[in-house]
């Protein structure tokens, strides 16, 4: 990689280079200034922010308001912060991303290395899910989780985010997998290895790539996802529909600077799995769509 | 009934009938080389015996067991691939013990076959590397250790030479001949190298178009062509086949050709038979070595037939050199020895050795003689 990139490299002066660098810059600090901006005004007490300048920093430094914003703040009717609804979330999450993901690969591996008639259309229909608008489904789909049984509870938000997961996570494994030599499970067939012992020795561990694009894929979609939680949340609302709770309360005085906090809380896990896998992120795009 | 039998086994997809009616029996012991031009259906028949294809109808056995429909793993064969085919993941030990692991071998027995079959193949010191860290030579030795270690009855080989630079093809090649003389283990080699098929093999099995065009021993093949593709086929460079035309001189049969300037040249049969097509029009195949110069020419041969013709191009190729001439409108290799004196555009003496001379009919391109 870094070989070719050396030799596509365009020779520039050094004026050049430094207006690139100072055009860099200037991008870099405009995209950071609202995260400036959501910090600072975390760490600073209510009237300071009322009543003084949004982007100076805090004359009195103070972690109060994340206290508040995750264990004591209003949302709703009841005082009890952030931290239950965090909660919620985590339990949402890492079930529906765990089991998207493993479908997708399962339904990307039999999609490509145990063929079938009308796989392609399969795949499709598949595909097709993904363009599917949130909007139009809530309808049938309350109906679904409320006939079996699901309605307002953190398994029926797992399914529905699995049922629209799947179509993204078997898109990336499935064109990940057709890069794959076919040679390799027949070789794995011969030595006596069936379809799911195939899958687990010989498909699996040369997934990395891709499984890291789907994790962080259904992550952020299912930690951000508003309206399905707010539709069938019920009374295990996800993070983002207590965030809207406690932002938008008519009540009482605006609390701006938990607001502030509590917003970087909501959006904290999805900074931490993009800082953690993101620089697989980007090989794993490429390794699937290149060949696929 | 062989150790492997293919009785009346053919493939279609859908309509399409790709395999007609192939019947070939494998003795124990026999390394079998499948060869033909791509899509001729080699591999096709290799991916049935191994199970990987299903068949359409007809048998195929291995040690009188029909295996129709039986899975690839429980037929006790092993397959060694075009590109190998090793498990990125797996070290190479594990990668030639993953087949006894399938089948519930203890780690001790496994652990035995794996020591024989490295030391044999020379992979004591790589086992604990990754495929990924292996020369070309060493992944295919990791392949054929890994079809080894299980023992099995057949070992099918889908041209495993291909991926391999020239040189390191006919080290392998070498190195697959020994093993066969070591281990006198069948085998169903699949190549569309015609050299491979000449080299390594007890019989072959010369394929096209879905039909096996001829069956026999590296020598039947390459001396009495069944037809005019196994003729072209096999050889390098191929077999010179020029029209002609046969005449009786008291009884004795000639054949008529014509030189590069127009003139007739007459070349005596060595077979008497060919009197039956006095008068008639057929096809002469004469190998690049059966036309030489004089001096080079075949001395066990019972007859050899000289003429003047001149030489279009020559071509040393250092063992030995080629010249290319013109008979019958067609152009000819010939094959001297490396030293002859020759240019371009010299009139110079050929002598042809009819007795390896091969004959066919020019309408169904089918061997008359010998």
């Amino acid at each position: 990689m870094s070989i070719a990139t050396q030799d596509t490299d365009v020779n520039t002066g050094k004026i050049a280079r430094t207006f690139i660098y100072l055009v860099l810059l200037v991008f870099a600090l405009f995209y950071l200034l609202p995260f400036f901006v959501m910090v600072v005004n975390s760490l600073k007490p209510l009237d300071e922010i009322t009543g003084g300048n949004m982007m100076a920093l805090p004359d009195k430094w103070t972690i109060q308001p994340w206290l508040s914003a995750w264990s004591s703040a209003q949302i709703g009717v009841e005082p009890t912060g952030l931290k239950p609804y965090f909660v919620n979330s985590i339990l949402m999450v890492v079930p529906a991303v765990a089991i998207s993901t493993f479908l997708g690969a399962l339904n990307g591996y039999v999609l490509t290395k145990w063929r079938f008639k009308g796989d392609t259309i399969l795949f499709g229909l598949l595909l097709f899910s993904c363009f599917i608008p949130f909007q139009i489904v809530l309808i049938p789909m309350a109906t679904i989780l409320g006939k079996i049984g699901l309605a307002g509870s953190i398994p029926g938000l797992v399914l529905v985010h699995v049922v629209y997961g799947v179509g993204f996570t078997t898109l990336y494994y499935r064109n990940y997998y057709a890069a794959f030599p076919t040679e390799l499970v027949r070789a794995a067939m011969m030595d006596g290895a069936g379809f799911f012992r195939i899958f687990w020795r010989i498909m699996l561990p040369v997934s990395g790539p891709i499984t890291v694009v789907s994790v962080i894929w259904q992550f952020t979609n299912v930690w951000n996802d508003f309206l399905f939680g707010a539709s069938f949340g019920g009374q295990s609302q996800p993070m983002t529909v207590a965030l809207n709770n406690l932002v938008q309360s008519s009540t009482g005085v605006k609390e701006y600077n938990v607001h502030f906090a509590g917003a970087i809380l909501a959006a904290l896990p999805t900074l931490l799995v993009y800082i953690v896998a993101g620089r697989y992120f980007v090989r794993g795009l490429m390794a699937g769509s290149v060949k696929g | 009934m062989g150790f492997l039998d293919i009785s009346n086994v053919t493939k279609s997809y859908g309509t399409v009938e790709v395999l007609h009616q192939v019947d070939i029996n494998v003795e124990e012991g026999e390394f079998l080389v499948l060869v033909g031009p791509s899509g001729c259906g080699k591999s096709t028949l290799l991916n049935m015996i191994a199970g990987l294809e299903g068949i359409t109808s007809g048998d195929i056995s291995i040690k009188g067991r029909v295996m129709n429909g039986v899975h690839p793993s429980n037929r006790n064969i092993a397959m060694v691939f075009q590109s190998y085919a090793l498990y990125p993941n797996m070290t190479v030990g594990q990668n030639m013990t993953f087949g006894l692991e399938m089948h519930g071998v203890e780690k001790s027995k496994r652990d035995v076959a794996l020591k024989d079959v490295a030391k044999l193949l020379q992979l004591d010191q790589l086992l604990d590397r990754k495929p990924g860290q292996l020369s070309g030579g060493q992944r295919q030795r990791v392949a054929m250790g890994r079809a080894l270690v299980r023992d099995p009855d057949v070992f099918l080989f889908d041209e495993p030479l291909s991926n391999l630079d020239a040189k390191l093809r006919v080290d392998m090649r070498t190195e697959i001949k020994k093993l066969h003389e070591k281990l006198k283990t069948t085998i169903v080699y699949v190549t569309h190298d015609q050299i491979e098929a000449l080299t390594l093999s007890t019989r072959i099995a010369v394929m096209n178009g879905g039909y096996v065009q001829q069956l026999g021993t590296p020598k039947e093949i390459y001396d009495t062509p069944a037809n005019l593709f196994v003729a072209t086929f096999m050889g390098s460079p191929a077999m010179n086949v020029l029209p002609a035309k046969v005449s009786t001189i008291d009884g004795v049969p000639y054949a008529q050709i014509i030189d590069g300037e127009g003139q007739p040249v007459s070349l005596r049969f060595s077979q008497e038979n060919m009197a039956d097509w006095d008068g008639k029009d057929i096809l002469l195949g004469i190998r690049p070595e059966a036309l030489t110069d004089p001096e080079g020419a075949d001395r066990k041969s019972t007859n050899i037939a000289t003429f003047h013709n001149a030489i279009d191009v020559t071509e040393p190729a250092g063992s030995d050199t080629f010249v290319t001439t013109t008979l019958g409108d067609a152009d000819v290799i010939a094959r001297l020895r490396a030293d002859t004196d020759v240019a371009s555009g010299q009139m110079f003496e050929f002598a042809v050795n009819m007795d390896k001379a091969v004959v066919f009919d020019p309408v169904s391109e089918q061997r008359i003689a010998p």
